[in-house]
């Protein structure tokens, strides 16, 4: 052999031998052509050997070709580029590229968890469900840590991702997924009939297995009629191609997830600027599933080492990249097919023999490789594979189906096996959308059952394995069957083979793998029949046989044929486990796209927003929104800025961005009677530019929302809501009069952000303002508590709300939003020689504390009706019905020891009160206490230079002065009186001042 | 992500363009004679849901569109929806005849009258 | 007597290559009569008959089951176990299940994989911190092992959170259950029905109710595709398809059926060793010991029986916890899937006798009635035993809702999962 002795001097379709390229598997260079994967210029380079099992850690090498590889799972990249458990089959080598092995340490080649493999035998499927339990403390501290550490495959990535991701959204008349001949064919016939068609497949090149399927088309070789087809393709105007992307998930209606790998396979598109992935969201009217078949694997005893692939594979190896396993190869198959990678390793000049387990083949493919001199045994089975790290010798014994042990068996040197059990249709994206089975006897598979019109299946996918009949298949698509001339071997049947034979007694000891990847024997599934996991759905979950990466696509048959021959149940009656999306992994960065830091979610902004920035603002997120929560000046920290704030509006003046609050235009002849219906108190008497505050409840008779709400004329009101409850209760309101009072001549608009609104409060309210509109009057006179005007100030449009929810001379003042800033602006400067002071929702809310004002969502939870809080006065006796009043009736909510709202003063003044702090009926040494009731808000209010707060307390209102006792954490016991809710101000004079 | 169809302005959309709202024709007792509920009766109202496995009436909402409620006939299993029709109407006969369980009841008086 | 498991006794079987293992449970054919019987094979329905027959010496039992036991949401969750609950009554029973899942691989013999691992809720709203420090307090009283931690804490627990100050919805501190965590949902039910079947319960697959017969307001057996079969006591705990089993009875439940997303990611070596729930994004994570990271996400929002996994509610919970957790961008879903849940008005569970005698009915747990099997499975089968709810179930009966003695644990900004 030449120093090359694995990569072939001729041949390889897909490499380009003029274009070297270097990279690094496990730290060591490695050399490949441009067009290679990592499985290719890996196994070129002479090693087998590509990662280690799950469970027991064996040595594993290539299996397959593309996305169905199961062992060769690989890591790519280092630090935040990091990216765990790729199929080297799928990944395209470039220069510079790191890739690393799994699963393993210290290394590859000796890895401490092969010991496992040492005491299978103690690890059946399903050990751990039978020991680990002792002692009891033990699973956490000293199991779990251990299995956890040896479970897991790759790691992940450290850091933030810096690759960026994106969304497409398309619409196709047709998608085709799956380019090889089938889906080829179907798209050049669906086009020509004019409609939109999309065409996706997981490989880089159209074309699938063309190049791997015996026979002419039109006196072209099966792989020139791929090529040229997709030529044709690319030049037409209504196909959209899509190569490196897998349809992942196939959901209701034909809505489709397509992943497209961007740019894993060449750094500079990266570096362009391209998103690392791209998720294509596609509704199609028709889908066809041109997703081909997988070839599965023969369960015989060691059919895991190194070195055994597919048929398939190791044909692709050689005709795409010049590529061989080895020297010496056995094909053991069941079914002709394989018989193409005999003949190919032939002509590559590999010693090859085959070993069938059918007694006999018809077909043209046997019959020409026993004519050309290839050993073929008949009626045979690979009973026993020798190697660790590979394959040094397979034994080759007689075999006919049914027989259960082997008695004599002959030695042969390989050092490699190409197997082939035959194909499974690719069902996964026919079934995620509810496609129907049924098992075909000739495939000894499942294929589809019946079609309807916006579902096919054709080719492989749907279980038909000739080109004729693909094409044929694929020409429904169009308006008229374009005839083919096709020539291709008659094929023998396939005899299903679920469990070679070895030599000792009928499975004992010897590992006939099943799943690779999660090490699933068919020693495992028998097991589980045996103990009674006999659905197949506790089987695979009490194996995990299925369950790897793969998701069992060469697995799931070879089980069911075992559990099969264990049971005696035919396959249909065992039936398969449920095909979940996605078809192959895809990355979380691509569900997410761009939708990850500043863009995670929208912000809503009010138009102060900037200003708010500029002056030192803490924001929170209340909603999408964020408010101002504090603005610390200077060496200021919050503590102190928002009692600053909190002074300035009690002793001067203080200004609030309220423009959040939720502002709602309501609107028509019956507008009064309406509101009467939504709020718990009467709206239809209030008189024109006056203000109410409002109660809402929902119909299960708890708190919903609160506001003010104005009545501009005899039809038309403003109402205001929580900042939180704006679009709720918009959409509330409109369900309302859309479904039950359907006669209602009312409009609903939602303006919460046409408007800017500040709440300018303090006792020199009224001079800053009457200092920017000498003629709008805002006398006490003129303009009292609770009534509105409109007018201009500052020379801006306003409207303005004379209400309070600080307790002091407080104007709400609206403009048009795009007037906001130049009107905050003007009264900011206005307010300059009074001592105006922004403030934030914390001193709000001590403000509002202080006088007893409620914050729905803080005095209620959702279990809280107004008489709880207090409002019964609120609640209308005389209004027949509202929403809510009914459930006010109900047993439990006007039931004996209902939690009541009271204020709490604390023994010690300058001790705070603990947010949501439980008062017990008794304080015992230890828990479980008797609680009575919650604090609900809690402050050190500086106006009163002591510690406030509210509770809802069980009869509270019955306990006034009583003193109730809070068991905090660490052991310290808090008292305080409980006292009515309004700490600050109880005549109200300061808001009427 | 299944797909809507307005019966009010006829815009089609993916479901969050739109917006669920539940059983339809749940009587609000209160709206007809706010004095004389009984608990049970307030409880139905409330909480008692028909919830089939198959033929389901409920309420959607074109909340990206015209705005408007209306009614859908769907199957809870294949979540397609067999009829949208107004929001103050009953489904078409042929549905109301195919409906199983509490809906068979609830329609069968209705039946009557068309 | 079945054979215990032990490390002895897999070593014995290891000589002769696990030939010699029983079943697990038994398939018995239906008899004519039973003293009870449990509709569902579920988590619930198996721990229900397994604490008849333990607590209560009922073991002319059954439980029959249309499909596979353990099918349903027992073994479509996401596996999480805690209890730091808001409401007294939900506090008590799923404190009962918590402390009953600690010893439960020991007394079942069966190793399902409890893990104590530690359950932290994320606080990323100042409104979404005082309730937790709320709930933190409640539970505290009531013996609860429960703190707030400060993001350092978060960080240190849970290394991979983005606990960046400037981030959307930035993390202000975390309510931690230690002991909470999170256990092998299918060994649950597979530990249940062996444990079950040794006591003399017959637990009979593939066995579909059609019917519940019914004479003077009173049960008197069920229909089934598999006969007839007598019995006087009837529970009902039949998660997702609760309303049309009850329909059979002529009783209509509030309930209805929704669709709940969740999946899995490729395994990866450990990163995350606890389990993390993010309530104002709604997305909770955490590692299985496999090394899959598991997500649980939100439901559909229509009445859907589809079991079948969507996108949009998974589109959701993803981007939320690639936010939350930056590094899982390069990671990759596995595996997604959906299941259905039964969401009552109150998102409460239903423990309830009904107006019928004999008849009882177990369900409405939502997203989070993993956590709940022991527990409830204890207090329902004292409840059946003695037709009379147990103290614990008592709150959770079926006339709460005619009361308006609601338990409303969303209240407590927690979501009930």
């Amino acid at each position: 052999m030449s120093k090359k002795p694995y990569r072939l001097s001729t041949g390889g379709t897909r490499i380009d031998r003029a274009a070297r390229m270097t990279f690094t598997f496990d730290g060591k260079d490695v050399s490949g052509f441009a067009g290679d994967t990592l499985a290719s210029a890996v196994l070129a380079s002479g090693q087998k050997l590509f990662g280690r099992s799950f469970k027991y850690h064996r040595a594993r090498g290539l299996v397959g070709l593309g996305s169905e590889e199961m062992n060769a799972l690989i890591g790519v990249g280092s630090g935040n580029r990091h990216e765990p458990n790729l199929r080297a089959t799928q990944i395209e080598i470039f220069d510079g590229l790191t890739a690393e092995s799994q699963n393993r340490w210290p290394s590859l080649k000796y890895d401490i968890g092969a010991a496992n493999t040492l005491v299978s035998r103690f690890l059946p499927a399903g050990f751990y469900y039978k020991t680990f339990m002792w002692p009891r403390s033990f699973w956490k501290h000293v199991y779990e840590p251990f299995i956890r550490k040896a479970a897991g495959l790759g790691k992940a990535p450290e850091g933030r991702d810096p690759d960026t991701y994106e969304h497409m959204h398309i619409h196709a008349d047709v998608i085709i997924i799956g380019g090889g001949i089938a889906g080829l064919a179907a798209a050049e016939a669906a086009a020509s009939t004019g409609v939109r068609v999309l065409l996706c497949d997981e490989n880089p090149v159209l074309g699938g297995i063309a190049d791997l399927t015996a026979g002419m088309i039109d006196g072209a070789c099966v792989e020139d009629y791929a090529i040229a087809a997709a030529a044709r393709l690319a030049t037409l105007p209504n196909v959209h191609i899509l190569t490196r992307t897998t349809v992942v998930g196939h959901y209701h209606q034909n809505y489709l997830m397509a992943f497209e790998r961007v740019g894993d396979h060449d750094p500079a598109i990266l570096a362009s600027g391209a998103p690392k992935h791209r998720l294509w969201k596609i509704r199609a009217d028709k889908v066809v599933v041109a997703t081909g078949a997988l070839e599965r694997p023969i369960a015989f005893a060691n059919n895991d080492r190194p070195n055994i692939m597919l048929a398939s594979a190791v044909r692709g190896m050689i005709g795409r990249y010049g590529v061989t396993p080895g020297s010496t190869g056995v094909v053991f198959t069941n079914n002709d097919d394989a018989y193409l990678t005999a003949f190919v390793l032939k002509k590559a000049g590999v010693n090859v023999q085959v070993v069938d387990s059918r007694s006999r083949s018809d077909g043209a493919l046997v019959k020409r490789a026993i004519a050309d001199g290839i050993d073929v045994s008949l009626g045979s089975v690979i009973s026993a594979v020798e190697g660790n790290l590979g394959v040094t010798a397979v034994k080759i014994a007689a075999y006919r189906k049914g027989q259960g042990r082997v008695i004599t068996e002959k030695r042969v040197e390989c050092d490699f096996v190409a197997m082939s059990g035959g194909w499974n249709p690719a069902l996964h994206l026919w079934c995620h959308n509810g496609g129907k089975i049924q098992f075909d006897d000739s495939l000894q598979s499942f294929r589809p059952k019946s079609h309807t019109d916006d579902i096919v299946a054709i080719g492989g996918a749907n279980g038909t394995m000739s080109v004729e009949a693909t094409l044929i298949e694929a020409q429904e698509l169009g308006k008229k069957a374009k005839k083919f001339k096709v020539e291709e071997p008659d094929r023998g049947a396939l005899e299903s083979i679920w469990f070679a034979p070895a030599t000792g007694k009928y499975n004992e000891g010897n590992k006939h793998f099943i799943d690779f990847q999660n090490d699933v024997t068919a020693a495992d599934l028998e097991l589980a029949q045996r103990e009674g996991y006999e659905s197949v759905e506790h089987t695979k979950r009490y194996t995990t046989f299925g369950m790897a990466t793969d998701q069992g696509k060469t697995s799931n048959l070879n089980g069911l044929g075992v559990i099969s021959e264990a049971t005696g149940k035919t396959i249909p009656e065992i039936g398969v486990t449920t095909f979940r999306p996605p078809y192959t992994p895809y990355s979380f960065g691509a569900i997410a796209g761009a939708h990850t830091g500043a863009l995670f979610l929208p912000v809503r902004r009010t138009p102060i927003y900037n200003w708010h920035a500029d002056h030192g603002a803490v924001f929170e997120p209340v909603g999408q929104w964020r408010r101002t929560y504090v603005y610390p000046q200077a060496s200021e920290d919050k503590h102190q800025a928002i009692v600053r704030e909190i002074l300035s509006v009690r002793n001067k003046v203080g200004m609030l961005d309220a423009s959040t609050l939720g502002k709602i235009e309501i609107k028509g002849p019956d507008a009064a009677e309406f509101l009467d219906r939504m709020y718990t108190n009467t709206f239809s008497t209030l008189k024109i530019g006056k203000c109410r505050y409002g109660l809402m409840m929902n119909e299960l008779g708890f708190l919903s929302d609160d506001g003010v709400t104005v009545r501009l004329g005899e039809d038309h009101f403003i109402m205001h809501t929580t900042s939180g409850g704006a679009d709720r209760i918009a959409a509330w309101l409109e369900e309302w009069l859309q479904t039950e009072w359907t006669h209602y001549k009312v409009f609903v608009t939602p303006v919460t952000e046409q408007w800017a609104q500040f709440a300018v409060a303090g006792p020199r309210a009224r001079d800053v303002l009457s200092k920017l509109a000498p003629d709008f009057d805002i006398s006490n006179e003129a303009f009292p508590h609770m009534s509105f005007k409109q007018g201009h100030i500052g020379g801006y449009p306003v409207r303005v709300y004379r209400i309070s929810f600080s307790g002091e001379l407080s104007y709400e003042v609206a403009t048009p939003a795009n007037f906001g800033q130049g009107l905050w602006n003007a009264i900011m400067e206005a307010g300059d020689e009074f001592g105006i002071s922004a403030y934030g929702t914390e001193a709000l809310h001590v403000l509002r504390a202080e006088k007893g004002y409620i914050v729905v969502g803080d005095e209620s939870d959702g279990t809280v009706t107004p008489i709880d809080v207090g409002m019964e006065g609120m609640v209308s006796k005389k209004k027949t019905d509202f929403i809510g009043k009914r459930s006010l009736e109900q047993s439990f909510l006007k039931g004996p020891n209902r939690k009541q709202l009271v204020g709490l003063l604390t023994e010690d003044p300058t001790e705070v009160l603990p947010d949501g702090a439980y008062a017990v009926a008794a304080v015992k040494d230890k828990p479980p206490m008797e609680m009575i009731g919650q604090v609900t808000s809690t402050y050190m209010s500086p106006t009163l230079g002591r510690s406030i707060a509210m509770a809802l307390i069980q009869n509270g209102r019955a306990r006034m002065g009583e003193t109730i006792s809070f068991p905090l954490e660490g052991g310290k016991v808090m008292k305080a009186t409980i006292t009515d809710t309004v700490f600050y101000d109880k005549e109200g004079a300061r808001l009427h001042g | 992500m299944i797909i809507v169809t307005c019966p009010v302005c006829n815009a089609s959309g993916d479901e969050t363009d739109f917006h669920y709202g539940g059983q339809a024709h749940v009587r609000r007792p209160a709206t007809d004679d706010p004095a004389n509920i009984t608990d049970d009766e307030q409880r139905d109202y409330l909480f008692i849901r028909h919830n089939p496995k198959g033929l389901h009436f409920e309420r959607w909402r074109c909340d990206r569109g015209c705005g408007k409620w209306f009614h859908a006939a769907r199957d809870t299993l294949t979540l397609d929806f067999k009829a949208t029709y107004g929001i103050t109407e009953l489904p078409p006969v042929e549905l109301m005849k195919e409906a199983k369980g509490p809906w068979a009841e609830y329609f069968k008086a209705r039946l009557k009258k068309a | 007597m079945k054979s215990r498991y032990s490390l002895f006794s897999l070593a014995r079987n290891a000589k002769n290559y696990h030939k010699d293992w029983e079943k697990a449970w038994r398939s018995p054919a239906p008899k004519a009569e039973y003293d009870a019987v449990i509709v569902g094979g579920g988590g619930h329905g198996l721990a229900t008959a397994y604490y008849l027959a333990k607590n209560h010496g009922m073991t002319n039992i059954a439980v029959v089951e249309k499909g596979w036991i353990g099918g349903g949401n027992t073994g479509r969750n996401t596996t999480i176990i805690r209890s730091n609950y808001l409401q007294d009554a939900s506090i008590a029973i799923y404190e009962l299940s918590r402390s009953l899942y600690e010893g439960l691989s020991q007394e079942l013999n069966y190793n399902m994989m409890f893990s104590p691992r530690g359950v932290m809720m994320l606080c990323q709203t100042e409104h979404e911190f005082r309730a937790f420090k709320r709930t933190a307090s409640a539970n505290r009283l009531s013996g609860l092992d429960c703190r707030m931690v400060t993001p350092g804490e978060v960080k240190e627990i849970c290394p991979i959170i983005n606990v960046d100050p400037n981030c959307r919805y930035p993390i202000l501190g975390a309510y931690y259950q230690p002991r909470g965590g999170t256990g092998r949902h299918d060994a649950v039910a597979w530990g249940y029905a062996r444990g079950a079947d040794a006591l003399g319960v017959d637990i009979i697959q593939n066995c579909e109710v059609t019917g519940i017969l019914r004479e003077d307001g009173k049960v008197t057996g069920l229909s089934t595709s598999r006969g007839e079969i007598r019995t006087k006591k009837v529970g009902v705990v039949t998660a997702g398809h609760v309303s049309t089993i009850m329909d059979m009875a002529g009783i209509r439940m509030p309930i209805e059926s929704l669709c709940l997303q969740a999946l899995v990611s490729e395994p990866i070596k450990p990163v995350i060793d606890c389990v993390v729930m993010a309530n104002t994004v709604h997305g909770y994570m955490s590692q299985s010991d496999k090394g899959e990271l598991v997500v649980g996400g939100g439901t559909d929002p229509y009445n859907n029986y589809s079991q079948r996994g969507s996108f949009t509610a998974l589109e959701h919970t993803v981007t939320a916890l690639v936010e939350t957790f930056p590094i899982i961008s390069r990671l990759r879903m596995l595996r997604q899937w959906g299941g259905i849940v039964d969401m009552t008005g109150d998102r409460s569970p239903i423990l309830s006798k009904t107006d019928i005698e004999g008849l009882y009915v177990n369900c409405g747990w939502g997203t989070g009635g993993f956590k709940a099997i022991p527990g409830s499975g204890f207090v329902f089968a004292d409840t059946m035993a003695n037709d009379r709810p147990h103290k614990i179930a008592e709150p959770f009966g079926l006339n709460r809702f005619k009361e308006g003695r609601l338990i409303d644990e969303s209240v407590a900004a927690a979501v009930a999962h």
